[in-house]
């Protein structure tokens, strides 16, 4: 199944039944899927928005009305959302929102890009606030990503947001559909007519500063927590690593082949992938540190994660960087390359590229 | 004793932050006694906007969620295709509605939202002191049109309820004022009309309320109530300017 219906699919599954979208390349696929599927499930329903920032304001309506409500775009179409994301922040109102990043700033192009990494995980609209952010690597991943992100959009009445990129919104693997939870969220934050009792209101609107400065503490533990119970990564081949390559996304993907490649030169490479990109899988990382001293970062960009990298292992280990931006997408070759030339020379006497010992160091391995 | 008057269910018992002589407390209350007469305060939920009566959910009793700058049709439009059954409402100025919020209200008629929109025109940005509006009148003075707006560097005012009576989606718009008891009364008629036709699934409905602005006009009250009959009415007509019912009801008599 393509990457873009797999996400549509998989939302509809766990229960997302409020859809609202403009289109732009490339994603469209998720829109029309959600067109095609959404109506026919009971009680979908489907808008092509006149813009984004009206689909994002849609899917804030739905979502106050107690619906699991969804919105998708690549980079341009999600900074027009901003102001929505951050109004769904302060508002503490659930949604699922998809990026399928391209090549960018400005328009950009429509290739595959990492450029969206500052935005999604700093927040991205005005205002002291952040989003969760889930960055699937494979067709599985977004099936089961997007259900999870329904779920943590619910736990913490906060947006979510699915960052990937134009390949793997494009690209064709089989999934299974795991069975969703069932839907846990309070009535309580749900508007649907005051009925007998006590009206509510839901706002971000808090004109006194002392009033305000208490909601966004209140948000900021609420960040706390999160970002000590949701961190997810992937740790592949750190066993015997003696350097490690960061990547997320399409470029861990690319990573892994070039780690075969790498394994092939006898070179002790693996591969630390953040699944959740906000919150930074921080603890994670630097205990991998103790053992391992070097790691190269790699994404799509002129280096963004680099400096998450960097808050977690500055002082502890070596930090590299290779990025490509711009809708690059590198082979596993070039990457394999690169990250030969950089690997840590320990042994003066080990000509690694001809893959043949010369003699064992005075220094031991 | 049978009680003849009183503060409507829909409203809290809290004093309005607003100007004296400001309409938006005359709509709010309009609005309020609307919804209790037609016994949806349980089944109501209303959008207030960026702007003036940002604070509304301060003085409706009824379920309500902010919509930023603009986008409350569309944050409108999500909440009824959830709960299709209740009465939503956005409620929005001019700057909100004609302006920053243009494409929102344009296409939320087109589609045939069935959602109602209160508009507040009263010329200018009033929460923010006064400047220049979408709808300022020709040679109005304002804090950024201060020699007063001239089509040459400003453009026109906008008529934005005759903008959208063009659409196939809106089913009914009425422009009205509250400057006088008896426009307050026909108001409130107007709103009525705009939440059954909402409730019989016609269709967007819209009023637009010429409402004074005492403050920013700097004028009195009462010279504000008398700048609408003699000035503004003369750019914003007051009427109906379009109601699926009345051509519906008018076709049915010809044939």
């Amino acid at each position: 199944m393509q990457g873009n219906c797999v996400i549509g699919e998989a939302a509809i599954r766990a229960g997302c039944c409020f859809y609202a979208g403009y289109p732009i390349t490339p994603q469209n696929e998720l829109t029309e899927y959600m067109a095609e599927n959404l109506r026919k499930a009971d009680g979908g329903v489907f808008i092509q928005s006149e813009s984004e920032i009206a689909a994002i304001n849609m899917i804030a309506g739905a979502s106050a009305a107690g619906a699991r409500a969804m919105t998708s775009s690549s980079s341009p179409g999600i900074s027009l959302k901003q102001e929505g994301i951050s109004s769904m922040a302060a508002c503490e109102l659930p949604g699922v929102i998809v990026n399928m990043m391209r090549g960018g700033p400005g328009l950009g192009n429509i290739r595959p890009s990492q450029g969206d990494y500052f935005q999604a995980t700093r927040g991205g609209g005005h205002g002291d606030y952040r989003t969760i952010v889930l960055a699937p690597a494979t067709g599985q991943e977004l099936a089961d990503l997007t259900m999870d992100a329904f779920d943590l959009a619910d736990k913490y009445r906060t947006p979510v947001m699915i960052l990937a990129d134009g390949m793997m919104g494009q690209m064709m693997e089989p999934v299974v559909f795991r069975k969703p939870k069932p839907r846990q969220y309070p009535d309580c934050y749900v508007l649907k007519g005051a009925g007998d009792g006590k009206s509510k209101f839901i706002r971000g609107l808090i004109l006194d500063a002392i009033e305000m400065e208490e909601h966004n503490w209140k948000l900021a533990r609420k960040y706390n927590l999160i970002s000590r119970q949701e961190t997810r990564c992937e740790i592949h081949e750190a066993k015997d690593a003696e350097m490690m390559i960061v990547a997320y996304g399409t470029a861990a993907r690319v990573a892994k082949g070039a780690i075969r490649r790498l394994r092939g030169m006898d070179l002790k490479v693996g591969l630390f992938r953040p699944i959740s990109l906000w919150p930074f899988p921080t603890r994670e990382l630097r205990e991998l540190s103790e053992h391992i001293k070097h790691f190269i970062v790699f994404e799509m960009s002129t280096g963004q994660m680099l400096d998450d990298v960097r808050l977690a292992l500055q002082g502890f280990a070596n930090i590299d960087f290779f990025g490509r931006p711009g809708g690059v997408v590198p082979t596993p070759a070039e990457l394999s390359n690169v990250v030969s030339r950089r690997y840590p020379q320990k042994d003066a006497y080990v000509d690694r590229f001809l893959r043949f010992k010369v003699v064992e160091g005075p220094f031991g391995p | 004793m049978k009680k003849i008057f009183g503060r409507p269910r829909s409203l809290k018992a809290a004093p309005y932050h607003y100007c004296p002589g400001c309409g938006h407390s005359i709509v709010h209350r309009l609005v309020a006694e609307v919804i209790d007469e037609m016994d949806m305060r349980g089944s109501s939920i209303g959008v207030p906007p960026a702007g003036c009566a940002v604070l509304a959910y301060f003085y409706f009793d009824i379920d309500m969620i902010e919509a930023p700058h603009g986008r409350g049709p569309a944050l409108a439009t999500g909440v009824k295709r959830v709960l299709p059954k209740h009465l939503v409402f956005s409620y929005q100025g001019d700057g909100d509605l004609a302006a920053i919020g243009t494409a929102e209200s344009f296409h939320a008629a087109n589609r045939g939202e069935n959602i109602t929109i209160i508009f507040i025109n009263n010329a200018v940005y009033g929460m923010t002191g006064g400047q220049m509006a979408p709808t300022t009148i020709l040679g109005q003075k304002t804090t950024t049109s201060p020699p007063g707006r001239t089509p040459l560097l400003d453009g026109y005012p906008v008529r934005i309820s005759e903008i959208l009576a063009q659409l196939r989606g809106s089913a009914y718009i009425e422009r009205c004022a509250v400057n006088s008891p008896a426009a307050v009364m026909k108001t409130k008629r107007s709103i009525r009309k705009a939440f059954q036709y909402q409730m019989d699934n016609r269709g967007f409905s819209m009023v637009e309320i010429l409402s004074p602005c005492p403050t920013n006009w700097k004028m009195s009250a009462v010279d504000a109530c008398k700048w609408i009959d003699e000035v503004m009415t003369k750019e914003f007509p007051l009427g109906v300017l379009k109601d699926i019912g009345a051509k519906e009801a008018g076709k049915e008599k010809q044939s």
